[in-house]
């Protein structure tokens, strides 16, 4: 099946700064595929080339197996929800969700057909003669994304369009796009900074640094198999300790860290015993408990003391500060075994192996 | 406190009140009453429309009259079209440092007196003037060329001289128009023209009326350009107004022709915004 959007080889640069750096990836048919990274990473510029309102330096984009690049924006099958999604504040919703159509100079009846079938499709019907600032944040979005699928694109992209929402509405706009998208079944390329955005609506996750893409991958294989040290860092949260491979078998390998501490991990990539090695663990997969016996089972353990705790609901964690003086996070069950520890309460913590992963690191 | 509120609010509002009142109200005031009389011998005045009467049948005055509008119009119509893509281009197009010294080199022409600025339109055009000179050194005209003392050499000048206050303000509209509003019509399929005319027009229509109000107030009230570009069949209603004034000593009838360059200017300003489906307030405010 030919992928809805494919690109080879992209490059951009702007004078000596290279902001799009060789990305190569191609989104199958109705998927949802995000591209994710900090802010300044290049993920703006690849959007922007995708609807052409930049050319690359060289590279190709396809969308359905068509080269795009000699495309101008206003012919390509693309469509795009902005940041601050650009209503068109001139206009009713109505017009807004009927310009695109205006421009295909469909006929009045029909424009208008159409029209109430989006609003009915995101759930808004009768809003059209109303005015944009009169409509909530949520329901503008919603009208962003119906102003763009009555035109039935190729694709639809979206620039962080949920970054002006807060917090609640952000949650809620999550499990909504997702629907949307099953709805409408187009394919969507989202890009966002925001790793929880990104891990609970796509099928695909690229994570993009510094212009070049790190992994590309389920949010699942993301979380549990990031594959460089970047990708282990951005997504979730992660204790790191640096230090130097004592021994290696196949995976499993034995590393000694600058504070001194033994640890087992598993390798990512190719390693070798004395290479400069960093290790990544979750907070997540970390156990605290009372005594060392029972952390009997797990490879690594440590003890230290509760240097503070951090209320937070369910993400509430445990920053231990162990023997060696370093400081852990470590989540806090709320199972109600714990919820007696106070500051300065001695505790056990234990992790196993296949939870820890090693990365070579740049000496 | 309140006391203290109150004598700041009167100190704030004394100034206003008093250029308001001092500069405006009684002169009009005045005005009205200078229009409204009839000299009948010296020193005796008596009441009268006689002023309106002889301004609105004879013809000569009647016809400056209306060609003072129409001219008018038409030297803010020529403002617009001119100062749009001059505003589009340094709100939109040119960026940091460019944008910057664009605008200023829009504004330094202000610095001058307007005298100086007209002057300079009448050493390129006249007769012995360097675009005539230029034109017989190419061999386009065999004598020299006069291009000053008509319509086409005053509307020249009238739209030098209101530029200004037609791009500051459709600058000042484009600007705060959202560049991903523009991609948006873009990308949905609309191209330059319609996006145009359904985005980037319908956004900046306050500017546009207000620019527009601007300009064709200072073109109907404008003395000195009509006066040294136009000829003698160029007259201007302000002219009329100072030959009353000054040279005839008819204050009366001057007065009367004041008050009907009032009435017309308000007509055509609500008209205008008749036109456009906006109120006063959201122009000014």
């Amino acid at each position: 099946m030919t992928p809805d959007l494919d690109s080879t080889d992209l490059v951009k640069r702007f004078g000596t700064t290279v902001a799009v750096d060789n990305v190569s990836f191609s989104v199958p048919p109705g998927s949802f595929f995000s591209i994710l990274g900090p802010s300044g990473c290049g993920k703006t510029t690849i959007m922007r080339m995708i609807a052409g309102f930049l050319d690359p330096t060289s590279g190709e984009i396809r969308i359905k197996g068509k080269s795009v690049l000699d495309t101008p924006p206003n012919k390509r099958p693309v469509n795009m929800v902005f940041q601050h999604l650009a209503l068109f504040p001139m206009m009713t919703i109505a017009e807004n969700i009927g310009y695109g159509l205006r421009r295909r100079k469909m006929p009045k009846e029909q424009i208008a057909r159409k029209v109430d079938e989006a609003l009915d499709r995101i759930g808004l019907p009768g809003i059209g003669a109303r005015k944009v600032d009169e409509l909530s944040g949520g329901q503008k979005q919603r009208v962003a994304i119906a102003r763009c699928m009555v035109l039935e694109p190729d694709v639809l992209l979206l620039d962080e369009p949920l970054g002006a929402l807060d917090l609640k509405l952000r949650e809620h706009m999550k499990v909504e796009l997702k629907a949307l998208q099953a709805a409408f079944d187009t394919t969507f390329v989202y890009i966002t900074h925001d790793q929880s955005e990104a891990l609970v609506m796509s099928d695909q996750i690229a994570v993009m640094n510094a212009g070049r893409f790190e992994q590309v991958g389920t949010g699942r294989d993301l979380y549990y198999r990031p594959e460089t040290p970047f990708v282990a860092g951005f997504i979730g949260e992660a204790n790191r300790w640096k230090g130097r491979i004592e021994r290696i078998e196949g995976e499993a390998l034995q590393m000694r860290t600058e504070t001194g501490l033994e640890m087992r991990a598993t390798a990512t990539g190719t390693l070798a015993a004395g290479d400069n090695a960093e290790i990544f663990v979750r907070p997540e997969a970390i156990r605290l408990a009372g005594s060392a016996e029972a952390l009997s089972a797990f490879d690594n353990r440590l003890q230290g003391r509760v240097a503070s705790i951090l209320f937070n609901g369910a993400a509430s964690r445990v920053l231990v500060e162990d023997d060696a003086g370093e400081t852990l996070e470590v989540t806090l069950p709320q199972s109600g075994e714990f919820a007696s520890l106070r500051r300065g309460d001695p505790i056990h913590i234990g992790w196993g192996a296949a939870q820890a992963s090693c990365f070579k690191r740049a000496a | 406190m309140r006391a203290h509120a109150r004598i700041g609010f009167v100190l704030l509002l004394t100034p206003l009140v008093l250029w308001l009142g001092l500069l405006i109200v009684i002169p009009h005031i005045d005005m009205a009453i200078l229009s409204l009389r009839e000299r009948i011998s010296f020193g005796v005045y008596e009441p009268s429309l006689m002023q309106y009467e002889k301004a609105l049948t004879e013809p000569l005055y009647l016809r400056t009259f209306w060609r003072t509008a129409v001219m008018s119009v038409l030297a803010t119509g020529i403002t617009l079209l001119i100062a749009f893509p001059v505003a589009y281009y340094i709100a939109k197009m040119a960026k940091g440092r460019l944008q910057q010294v664009l605008f200023l080199l829009c504004l330094i022409p202000f610095y001058v007196s307007e005298l100086v600025r007209t002057f300079g339109w009448m050493i390129l055009l006249r007769e012995t003037g360097i675009v005539s000179n230029l034109l017989q050194w190419v061999g386009l005209a065999d004598q020299p060329v006069e291009m000053l003392y008509n319509d086409a050499a005053m509307m020249v000048g009238l739209v030098y001289t209101s530029m200004l206050f037609m791009v500051v303000p459709l600058v000042t509209t484009l600007e705060s128009l959202d560049d991903s509003v523009i991609e948006a019509g873009y990308d949905l399929g609309g191209n330059g023209l319609s996006v145009l005319r359904e985005i980037i027009i319908p956004h900046a229509m306050p500017g546009i009326v207000s620019g527009c109000i601007v300009v064709f107030m200072l073109s109907l009230g404008n003395y000195l350009t009509p006066t040294m570009l136009g000829g003698k069949d160029s007259l201007w209603f302000t002219e009329m107004i100072y030959n009353q004034f000054i040279v005839r000593s008819n204050w009366e009838l001057g007065a009367a022709f004041g008050f009907m360059l009032l009435v017309l200017s308000s007509v055509i300003v609500w008209g205008m915004l008749r036109l456009t489906g906006r109120t006063l307030q959201e122009t000014m405010g």
